[in-house]
């Protein structure tokens, strides 16, 4: 159902949509397999844009050449991940197996949706592919570090959630102080980089202060 | 105290800054907020001069109370039934109805009665407000601290800075004839899902009547009536989320989403809202009946475009108020000339010839 080539055909569609500026079209949002056009019906026919899109359609799926690599520090376990070792209960792994796999693995962000900034990422090792959490938490904290199926997420704010809480990052994915407030956009690229305790306490102070800045690492192939 | 402000004495339910929405970032999940009743406070931007999408408060249930605390300032209030009380400093009062403007001087307070049919009415301020704008808009969302006043409804003691701290001394202007009554019949274009549902389904949600349950605020209405069956489950990959979708969770309740929806969302939604009628649904309350009716994009289409056109020409439907004495026109409006007076309106009343 979830399909990374589906996903780079609707990126590279808006890509393409955009590119082409057609009037009236008020913004655009890739999903995990569509892509939703708001427009302006005043300054444009639904039928017209249709006419307008439709040759766009079918495009190679090529990946976005604005697709960008973020590494993103982590603390696993303990108050930052409180399921960690659930998880490696429940998947028969040691909790430094878990934390392998999940670092191993290059995520693609399928669409941002849920709360401001959170991106929806996959795809996670089956290994660690578990149901999400019978009954949800009514407060995670904000950069919760989360897995649910073979789906990985990261909390932009605090907010009630079911996902499984594996670690947490001090970067903050929204923050209205910087010019971006969003960090991430659909077709980026993310791994995850585990860091001690310690420099998860120093990378959130400045963090906090406004000073982590992190920037994409480089553009994957 | 601070110069070109508004000072919150009471700060109502809940009040916050929404302008028309920000628009552009969905991608990013930010959602667009902005004014649940967007024909209200763009037709009381429209008594005080303003252009159509300045920001001003939205006003739930119960209304605030402001001070003036700079020279001068202009403004009007917008919504079924809503009104604005102005005590002067000398102890007077006088009532103003809606979509009538009204020049404040310094020391002035201002209580808004919200509205009374709809469940939103708007403060429009000449000029508009004073705040940054966050990805392009002063809409406040809650939820994501951001937007408006620092991210939250008005609290009591804040200074609402305002971008003019006094207006000239002008023929005040009012706007007759502008009906922000709820309506109980919503057009709806059908999909993009309605493949997911038993044609059983279609036809009753097409047919019954749905009641608007207390689970109603800015993000959307819970509705209830007729439980509509899903033909092919409730869970579909997350999707994007139109202004005026109308989703069915596994409950087989529907809800209608409103300003503060989420930018995408996973259950199946059996139509959308034309936008000509988005407004009349952003003011229903709880406890409202509420009829869908099916039309084509292109009925849509046309629905919006003769709504812009008339919202388009606003300005020119709007009439002097008469300082003193009688004034026809407002007695035709008070149901006089049929004969019926208007027992609410005792002003109006005393002065009838």
């Amino acid at each position: 159902m979830v399909d990374r080539a589906v996903s780079d055909q609707v990126i590279a569609l808006a890509d393409a949509i955009e590119a082409k500026a057609i009037p009236g079209i008020v913004e655009l949002v890739p999903t995990f397999r569509s892509l939703m056009i708001h427009y302006d019906p005043l300054r444009v026919d639904a039928a017209d844009l249709k006419a307008a899109v439709e040759p766009l359609l079918g495009g190679k799926g090529a990946v976005s050449h604005r697709a960008r690599l973020f590494t993103l520090p982590v603390a696993y376990g303990s108050d930052f991940g409180p399921d960690l070792a659930e998880v490696a209960e429940r998947t028969g792994h040691s909790q430094d197996d878990v934390v392998r796999l999940h670092t191993a693995v290059t995520y693609h962000v399928y669409t941002l949706g849920f709360l401001p900034g959170y991106p929806y990422m996959g795809d996670g090792p089956e290994e660690l592919s578990l149901p999400r959490r019978e009954s949800p938490r009514l407060r995670v904290p904000m950069g919760s570090v989360c897995i649910a199926f073979r789906q990985a997420g990261v909390y932009s704010l605090e907010s009630p959630g079911g996902w499984h809480l594996l670690g947490r990052t001090p970067v903050r994915l929204f923050d209205t102080r910087r010019e971006n407030a969003v960090l991430l956009a659909p077709g980026d690229k993310i791994r995850f980089e585990p860091v001690s305790h310690d420099s998860y306490a120093s990378l959130a102070e400045a963090a906090a202060a406004g000073h982590l800045d992190i920037r994409p690492t480089g553009v994957p192939s | 105290m601070s110069p070109h402000a508004f000072r919150v004495i009471q700060p109502g339910l809940h009040t916050t800054v929404q302008d028309l929405g920000r628009v552009g970032s969905q991608r990013l999940g930010i959602p667009v907020s902005g004014a649940l009743d967007s024909l209200a406070l763009r037709a009381a931007n429209v008594v005080v001069g303003n252009a159509q999408n300045t920001a001003g408060l939205e006003i739930a249930v119960l209304g605030p109370v402001l001070e003036v605390e700079t020279s001068s300032v202009r403004v009007a209030v917008a919504g079924d039934g809503a009104r604005l009380t102005v005590q002067h400093t000398d102890g007077s009062s006088r009532e103003v109805a809606a979509l009538e403007s009204i020049r404040l001087i310094q020391g002035d307070r201002l209580r808004v009665t919200a509205s009374t049919g709809g469940s939103v009415a708007y403060l429009a301020i000449e000029g508009g407000l004073a705040l940054p704008p966050f990805l392009g808009s002063l809409a406040t969302y809650v939820r994501g601290g951001f937007g408006g006043l620092e991210g939250r409804a008005l609290a009591a003691g804040d200074a609402l800075t305002l971008v003019r701290g006094e207006v000239d001394s002008r023929q005040e202007l009012r706007l007759p004839g502008f009906d922000l009554a709820p309506v109980s019949e919503i057009r709806v274009i059908l999909g993009p899902q309605d493949d997911y549902f038993s044609a059983t389904a279609i036809r009753d949600f097409l047919s019954m009547p749905y009641t608007v349950t207390q689970d109603a605020d800015r993000m959307g209405l819970r509705l209830e009536g007729a439980k509509l069956e899903h033909a092919k489950g409730y869970n579909i990959v997350s999707d994007g989320i139109a202004p005026g979708s109308i989703q069915v969770p596994g409950s087989g309740q529907p809800i209608v989403l409103l300003s503060d929806r989420q930018t995408t969302g996973g259950y199946p939604k059996i139509a959308t809202v034309a936008s000509a009628d988005l407004a009349a649904l952003g003011r229903v309350r709880p406890g409202m009946v509420l009829r869908f009716r099916s039309v084509t994009v292109a009925d849509a289409q046309a629905a919006r475009r003769s709504l812009e056109a008339r919202m388009a020409n606003l300005a020119g439907a709007l009439v002097a108020v008469r300082p003193e004495g009688p004034d026809l026109e407002r007695l035709y409006d008070a149901n006089l000339v049929s004969g019926v007076a208007h027992a609410h309106d005792q002003d109006t009343w005393r002065h009838h010839p």
